[in-house]
């Protein structure tokens, strides 16, 4: 490792101030601490500081994702065969479900981090770590038939508009993820839903499909009104179902879930209550309950199209999310409030999670400056009380 | 009954080198000096120049906002140099000592018979004045504004701390002349706080006219801010005053001898300090008089103070005003391979991304390296957890950087400073700092609120 870092050494002069590739300083110096931990050391302040970075962060995150990206290869796989008629095994269907999702992954990686890449070189910034994240996630939430083409031009989109316009990492008021899916979504409509898209190789045809095959999600079953062929709750615990690539298992997810909750990276506060928010009003559709969809048990939604998925990985983006924790608690509740509200009553967009959380980012820094408010009205109270 | 005020939110970092309680008396420092940086909000007029023989007590500068406040020589000796920084900026005036000490002589007798004016007075002839600071602003208090009450925080919960009650050891009499004199110059109650977990030394536990709390809980429970705001909280116009129990053991000298004895206890602590022992020293004395031949081998940091809020002062560099405490740690200046990927067992953390999770209790060797590079604001509630006040620490700092005076103000600038706000720094993901911006925000107040 000496001697690469002797070549980084050497090659180091030419990015700095006056070197002949200053103009690429933040490419390398993006590079030179992705392979390294920087030499700097404590300037100003406390002369020791915790170990964990950005890099550290995200990293946790993206392995929280990987239980589900590795279940979501294999259902790819599993759902796919299942559609056209063929017994296959296990490694079959994950090496199906591989070739489907690598491309993504990596399209959505290499388009998001060339606009990354960008936006630093020309802010002079360096680069942030929020993308490796959103590059993971934003396949996550996609149908694996989804050709790659707009996996590109959406996380483009996003990561422009819904964050570097903003001024990058930290600044954004919408989730980056959410925005390439709600692009898609309203851009694409016919590759985002429907009863096709689900399930690999059903839209584009071409290889024959078992008679009598739905590639419905329960969602899609439940907003067509066709509660009977609503898979058994086992079933949409485990995953055995069709949807986006990462949110069908809602096991792999709490695995995540648990590893961002103990390394203290996500929020439990908002998983919580989003969860929270969710069965409240699955219980108020129950008590009213005049159609089927509101006679669902409120603890099914849970396990219904991406709502889990949502609360984990989406909700908890802490630049999105209320930054309080007073915040969060109503941030995250009114998140899953509004998720099912959407899903049950206005069936043109089944998934009601990705708006209602959208929705709730908007929201966020309204949340905030009522609570921040409210420390201020304590503190002045104080003094007021003191003064008689 | 024991008043007890429970802490829960905050860190004891769990870093090695620890002082034993052991009291060593430390060479004598071939070089003392003082340092105008030591003290925040002052402009030094200096009263000497370089060849000019003084006495233990003798002034040295005096602050050009407030020339009632002078700053006196430790010893008695030679001015041998003064060191200036950038736009002639005084950073040191070195004093060469002489092997006699002789003193300055000040007003001798008890407190209690003398006048708010006379106590006043004298603290300030004598240069005792700095000692005691001001919150808001945690900056020297001005001697024509008078305290709603006094806080001496008795214990210390910094990283490695020193323990006051083996520093006070022995000093009842004048710890309690000491406090005879602060009583005077306030109406309201001088607050000492101790912490529940150990017996405290009846040198706090008996003194009179005091009112005793304790504080139970991790770091910043010892923090005089986090005290204030659970106990007699700031508001707007409200000024407390505050030292630390060797202050007003030198203050108590003062009036019991009619000098200024300007020796302190100090610990020596920190991974690095082969020894690490209590040394009873003089304020602004070289701290190689203590740490040379005591370190080990490597790039050092020495830091007058602790890890969190302490001064890199350099191997040569000259023990602060304030503090009782010395640390020496590695500095960190090392690329790490994929430092950030790997599991990470030796490394500390107060999330538990890295595995050092699995090592509950142990002790780290913790270096200077920052561990990662600078970044906006992004993960949220890590601060909330380390600060134990009722404070939006990131809303403050936002509202710092973008230099609203209003909202500073509303979101509580007036309780914090510094050192209550260090483990922020420490904890932070983005890397900020959170120390300087605090100060700049203090420094925005003080200018444009006077």
């Amino acid at each position: 490792m000496k001697i690469l870092r002797r070549k980084i050494d050497k090659l180091k002069p030419h990015f700095e101030k006056g070197g002949r590739f200053y103009i690429f300083r933040s490419t390398f110096e993006a590079i030179e601490s992705f392979l390294y931990i920087p030499d700097k050391v404590t300037s100003a302040g406390c002369h020791v500081r915790d170990n964990i970075d950005l890099k550290r962060t995200m990293s946790v995150v993206i392995i929280a994702l990987l239980p589900s990206l590795l279940f979501g290869m294999w259902n790819t796989g599993a759902w796919h065969y299942r559609a056209t008629g063929e017994a296959v095994n296990f490694w079959c269907c994950f090496w199906f479900g591989f070739n489907k999702v690598l491309p993504i992954v990596i399209v959505s990686y290499l388009s998001g981090l060339a606009v990354e890449f960008i936006f630093a070189q020309v802010r002079g910034h360096e680069v942030n770590e929020g993308f490796l994240v959103t590059g993971m996630l934003i396949p996550l939430v996609l149908p694996a038939d989804i050709p790659l083409w707009m996996v590109a031009v959406s996380t483009i989109f996003a990561v422009i508009f819904g964050k570097e316009v903003f001024g990058g990492t930290g600044m954004n008021i919408l989730n980056p993820a959410l925005t390439a899916r709600a692009f898609l979504f309203f851009a694409y409509p016919a590759w985002m839903s429907g009863d096709k898209v689900w399930v690999a190789g059903l839209k584009q045809g071409g290889e024959k499909i078992v008679d009598g095959f739905s590639g419905a999600t329960p969602l899609g079953e439940a907003a067509i009104g066709n509660f009977n062929n609503m898979p058994c709750w086992c079933d949409m615990l485990t995953g055995n179902i069709p949807g986006a690539i990462g949110e069908t298992s809602k096991i792999a997810i709490l695995i995540g879930a648990l590893i961002l909750i103990y390394t203290g990276v996500g929020s439990l506060r908002i998983m919580l209550s989003v969860f929270a928010g969710g069965l409240v009003m699955g219980l108020i559709f129950n008590i009213f309950a005049v159609n089927d969809y509101m006679r669902i048990p409120a603890w099914q939604h849970w396990l219904m199209g991406g709502f889990a998925f949502g609360a984990v990985f989406m909700a908890t983006d802490p630049v999105t999310a209320a930054q309080t924790n007073t915040g969060k608690y109503i941030y995250g509740f009114l998140t899953g409030l509004l998720a099912i509200m959407f899903r049950v009553l206005n069936p043109a967009y089944p998934e009601g999670v990705m708006l209602a959380i959208l929705l709730m980012n908007v929201f966020a820094p309204l949340i905030d400056y009522y609570v921040v408010q409210a420390n201020i009205r304590r503190r002045m109270k104080r003094a007021v009380s003191k003064g008689h | 009954m024991q008043k007890i005020i429970k802490i829960k939110k905050g860190l004891d970092i769990r870093i090695i080198g620890k002082a034993e309680k052991v009291l060593k008396k430390a060479a004598q420092s071939c070089l003392y000096a003082v340092k105008p940086t030591n003290f925040h909000g002052i402009e030094p007029k200096l009263c000497i120049k370089p060849g000019d023989f003084v006495k233990a007590g003798s002034v040295v500068f005096y602050n050009k906002h407030n020339p009632r406040i002078f700053f006196t020589s430790p010893v008695c000796g030679i001015i041998k140099e003064i060191v200036r920084g950038e736009r002639r900026k005084i950073l040191e005036i070195i004093i060469k000592p002489d092997e006699q000490q002789q003193y300055e002589r000040f007003v001798q007798g008890d407190p209690l018979k003398m006048t708010r004016e006379e106590i006043i007075d004298n603290l300030l002839k004598s240069g005792l004045w700095p000692l005691i600071r001001q919150r808001p602003y945690a900056i020297i208090a001005n001697p024509s504004s008078e305290p709603k009450s006094v806080f001496i925080p008795c214990f210390d919960t910094a990283p490695l701390a020193p323990d006051y009650d083996f520093i006070v050891q022995g000093e009842n009499k004048l710890f309690q002349t000491g406090i005879n004199a602060l009583t005077k110059l306030t109406k309201g109650k001088i607050n000492l706080t101790l912490n529940p977990d150990y017996p405290a030394s009846d040198v706090f536990t008996k003194a009179k006219s005091v009112e005793i709390t304790y504080f139970k809980g991790p770091h910043p429970a010892g923090v005089v801010g986090v005290q204030i705001h659970h106990i007699d909280p700031i508001n707007k116009g409200d000024i407390i005053w505050y030292l630390y129990p060797q202050d007003v053991i030198t203050i108590g000298k003062l009036f019991d001898k009619g000098t200024f004895d300007a020796s302190r206890i100090v610990a020596l602590t920190g991974s690095e300090v082969e020894k690490p022992f209590y040394y009873k020293t003089m304020t602004g004395s070289m701290i190689s008089a203590i740490a040379e031949n005591n370190v080990k081998q490597g790039e050092l940091r020495y830091i007058s103070g602790n890890i969190l809020t302490g001064t890199n002062i350099g191997k040569q560099g000259y023990l602060g005003f304030y503090d009782s405490q010395i640390t020496v740690i590695p500095e960190g200046k090392k690329y790490e391979f994929f430092g950030w990927a790997l599991p990470g067992f030796n490394k500390y953390s107060t999330s538990r991304s890295f595995f050092s999770w699995l090592r509950p209790g142990k002790i780290f060797r913790m270096n200077t390296n920052l561990h990662g590079g600078n970044r906006a604001f992004v993960m949220t509630g890590e601060y909330e957890k380390v600060l134990p006040m009722d404070i939006f620490p990131v809303h403050l700092l936002k509202a710092i950087i973008a230099e609203d005076i209003d909202k500073i103000e509303q979101l509580g600038i007036y309780e914090v400073a510094e050192e209550e706000l260090a483990l922020c720094e420490f904890v932070c993901t983005s890397k900020i700092e959170v120390q300087s911006i605090i100060r700049k925000g203090i420094e925005l107040m003080i200018k444009e609120l006077g």
